[in-house]
């Protein structure tokens, strides 16, 4: 087996661990392996957990437990009256990690911005494809590339960002992921050695921990990075022991050989919350999960059809029997936890008799449709084929006839586009920057029809309403516009919206300063262990 | 001897162009390609899908791609994985040690166990023993690998704290692996109390591993000694006045281990099967939880190379096990 290590930290760490009875190390069980250390070509929550969280930043972060955004490695912006140029002023003094594969020789600055959104940007970049089939998923699916005409160097600590058109979610973008800041010295290094693609495998950053080791699908170590520009962390070694089961990572933290969990099976949720040496904390998942029906398609686009359906199904028996009390009945297309959400706006009504009525009067008898329920798990959505199965339930009491069909996870995200597709779509989305542009346009925007639009719904009401919201800069004047967006989709219905998931982290309670994030990632600065 | 050899090897080169066209084609035949599973629930326009499988090369015609792996594989070249971005063959590698190290355990376990059980239950025919020893190695064979596991988990670790839960070796010792092998490597870092260590985290996850060989074994063992206690040269070492021991020992357990040398031989199969829920429940990092991780991703490249560097080492086992019959049984190798 083979480390991606360097030998003296390898030592350092060992002894740090072993010997050093001061050396606090937190063991977090990690759900998954990562697929790689560098974020920019991957979209999972797993990888960003192992790679951007602890070992990079950005140019703006999210605040800990929060989607505000903050300052990161530029210390403040501006933005040009028309919303077209973001000027970064970067801060000075910021290390790169120094490890044993690679000493930094100067601070960070601005050719390491250039270098680590230009990869992803320009196609005729050295480190576009720097390993063969490397694809930019991330940052081409928030139109970075439409979205960016430049980025601009104007001294050493300073870089401009210049847009295509104004884009108020841009700062959140800039914080996610795939925005990164990489060493470009380091990059250097590696193409003049002909390992380009240890970028991907031994990564340096300026992040709050430095990467030591990873040992394939077992373990990821890391130390604290002693040069952070925030200070030193209290605990001085992250270890992440990947186990994959639910029920063992549950074991291993009540046998004490980790101290923090994601993801326990909801079943044993009661019994943690129980435990003495447990706590648990909960938070609403930045999340949706709905059944989509095909507005382009009769009978569906009859709003009095649509609302009917939705009247027709019970969601609290969905939550019990689908997420085990996990879950919070869904009222908007946007989670509660997200800016903007119109709290004033009422569910339909759980009401067979009056859905039945609603039908009669819309002239549909005898409906038969389709049900498509997701083979996969999600949080959003843990058992679609039961939710599927409930929902048939309630709609044969108003007289509509369901059939379920599923299909392999990627067929079912390509034909469930489908403009002429037969059938409600069982389907979810989880937030990636918490700002509501990235639920409302992606989801139920008119340019997503035939994409992520799985309703096929393109109201102009609507549109206007979010596309002005997308180039207003003023957040108050934002929020308005999307809780008038929001009264429409309740009134249009395209979809029935059925749940926001709620997330569970189980941890020993000598962690202290935990805060779970609103994204659903698992950051592990600013946590600390009690003695 | 060496003629029985050259056979045996030269009927392997077909297998091995069979195994690289089921290799190839399996993995192809699921529905949805890696594209779409990598992009989710995000979505891709058309175009943009087809300029990345254009880019992984999974546009051309089939026959080229089987060509050109082909082409590559006579090269040594398994392929780049399309997540990890890593060679296969250094993944596999990587990983397949910690898959040896299990499946060795287990099958030493099942074997030290599973014949002895097989000799007593057959010596001691109609016994109350025997019916308990054959009706545990019944349950043993019908056993769910994954809530076997999760059980003994939970009694061992979780309640009795006698054994750690998961994983190869406790957090606590770091150092560079030589070997791959987790207990070479604890006693080669001198590192005091590493290779105990590393031995406890081996104790469940063989036996739950040794679990259905260890029945199948002591099953096949019974009865192969079953037949061969009622043959007449039996009788006649009895007769002879030669001691218990001596006439099942050398006897009839000689003769009586060549069908079980076959059984154990394709247990390999089984384990490395068994590995892949085994590897899960006790997070191993093993090819086994590789595969599967890789099969969810669409992974074509790594499943493929995995598949056939899998297929090619129970090849080889059956080719050792082959062998093995020979020594044993001199009629074989004179066919």
């Amino acid at each position: 087996m083979r480390y991606r290590l360097c030998g003296i930290l390898a030592a350092t760490l060992a002894l740090s661990v072993a010997g050093a009875a001061s050396a606090k190390t937190l063991v977090y069980c990690s759900e998954g392996s990562p697929e790689g250390f560098d974020p920019a070509p991957y979209t999972a929550g797993t990888t960003f957990d192992a790679s951007s969280k602890p070992i990079y930043n950005r140019l703006v972060e999210f605040e800990r437990g929060t989607t505000n955004v903050i300052p990161g490695l530029a210390e403040s912006w501006t933005v040009s009256p028309d919303g077209k140029e973001y000027t970064f002023k970067l801060r000075p003094g910021v290390k790169f990690h120094k490890t044993g594969f690679f000493t930094p020789t100067r601070d960070f600055n601005a050719d390491d911005v250039l270098f680590s959104f230009n990869r992803q940007l320009k196609k005729d970049d050295p480190w576009h494809e720097y390993t063969a089939g490397i694809a930019y998923e991330y940052f081409d699916g928030m139109s970075m590339p439409e979205l960016i005409k430049d980025i601009v160097k104007v001294d050493d600590m300073t870089v401009k960002f210049v847009l295509t058109r104004p884009e108020a979610p841009m700062l959140a973008d800039l914080a996610m992921d795939f925005a990164s800041i990489l060493s470009k010295e380091y990059a250097d290094q590696l193409a003049a050695a002909g390992h380009k693609e240890k970028l991907n495998q031994e990564p340096v950053g300026t992040g709050p921990f430095q990467f030591v080791a990873y040992q394939k699908d077992a373990v990821i170590r890391y130390k604290a990075n002693p040069d952070y520009w925030e200070g030193k962390q209290a605990i001085d070694n992250l270890v992440f022991a990947i186990t994959t089961d639910a029920a063992v990572r549950q074991q291993k933290l009540l046998a004490g050989e980790c101290q923090v969990m994601p993801y326990p099976n909801p079943a044993d949720v009661p019994a943690l919350e129980a435990n003495a040496n447990i706590q648990l904390m909960e938070q609403e998942g930045l999340n949706v999960g709905y059944l989509a029906y095909n507005t382009k398609m009769p009978p569906f686009d009859k709003v009095e059809v649509r609302k009917a359906l939705n009247m027709a199904i019970n969601k609290k028996a969905i939550l019990d029997a689908v997420f085990q009390g996990a879950g919070r009945a869904a009222i908007n297309p946007i989670p509660p936890t997200m800016w903007s959400y119109d709290k004033a706006i009422k569910d339909d009504p759980y009401d067979p008799a009056a859905a039945k009525k609603m039908l009669a009067d819309a002239g549909v008898k005898d409906l038969k449709m389709k049900i498509w329920a997701m083979p996969v798990q999600r949080p959003y959505n843990p058992n679609a084929r039961r939710m599927a199965e409930l929902i048939q339930a309630d709609f044969a009491k108003v007289g509509v006839e369901a059939e379920i069909v599923s299909y392999e996870w990627g067929e079912y995200l390509k034909l469930s586009k489908a403009e002429d597709r037969d059938g409600a779509v069982l389907l979810g989305w989880t937030g990636d920057n918490g700002d509501p542009d990235n639920f409302l346009a992606v989801l139920l925007g008119c340019d997503a029809v035939g994409g992520a639009n799985r309703a096929q719904w393109c109201n102009k009401e609507f549109d206007d309403l979010i596309q002005k919201a997308k180039v207003t800069s003023d957040k108050a004047e934002r929020t308005k516009l999307y809780e008038q967006a929001q009264v429409v989709f309740k009134r249009e219905a395209p979809w029935a919206t059925i749940a926001h998931s709620v997330v569970f982290m189980p941890m020993s309670k000598k962690v202290q300063g935990y805060k779970m994030d609103p994204l659903g990632s698992h950051r592990f600065d600013g946590v600390s262990l009690a003695d | 001897m060496f003629g029985f050899l050259l056979r045996r090897v030269a009927f392997l080169a077909p297998t091995f162009v069979g195994i690289t066209v089921v290799a190839f084609g399996f993995i192809r035949i699921l529905p949805g390609d890696p594209v779409l599973l990598m992009a989710g629930e995000r979505g891709l326009t058309p175009e943009r899908h087809a300029e990345l499988l254009h880019q992984l090369g999974f546009d051309r015609p089939i026959w080229q791609q089987y060509l050109t792996y082909l082409g590559n594989l006579l090269q040594g070249d398994l392929g780049t994985s399309i997540i990890t971005k890593n060679p296969v063959l250094g993944e596999f590698l990587t990983l397949f040690p910690a898959t040896v190290e299990l499946s060795l355990c287990a099958i030493f376990l099942a074997v030290a166990l599973g014949v002895p059980a097989g000799v007593i239950a057959a010596v001691r025919r109609g016994s109350l023993l025997e019916q308990a020893m054959m009706g545990t190695a019944l349950v043993g064979y019908s056993m769910p690998i994954f809530w076997w596991g999760l059980l003994l988990i939970i009694l061992f670790s979780g309640i009795l704290h006698w054994t750690p839960v998961s994983g190869r070796i406790s957090l606590i010792y770091f150092f560079e692996p030589v070997t791959g092998f987790m207990l070479i490597d604890a006693l080669l870092s001198g590192q005091e109390g590493a290779f105990g260590s590393a031995l406890s985290h081996l104790i469940l996850p063989s036996i739950v591993l040794a679990t259905i060989p260890l029945a199948v074994i002591a099953r096949q063992t019974r009865s192969a000694m079953l037949e061969v206690l009622g043959e007449d040269y039996i009788r006649t070492a009895r007769a002879k006045g030669l001691s218990p021991l001596r006439v099942i020992g050398l006897h009839a357990l000689r003769n009586a281990l060549i069908p079980v040398i076959t059984t154990i031989g394709l247990q390999v199969g089984v384990l490395l099967a068994g590995a892949i829920l085994t590897e899960t429940i006790f997070s191993w990092p093993g090819v086994g939880k590789w595969m599967v991780d890789s099969i969810f991703r669409r992974d074509y490249p790594a499943v493929q190379g995995g598949l056939l560097l899998i297929a090619g080492v129970v090849m080889v086992v059956n080719l050792v096990v082959d062998l093995l019959y020979g020594l044993i049984n001199p009629r074989i190798r004179h066919q």
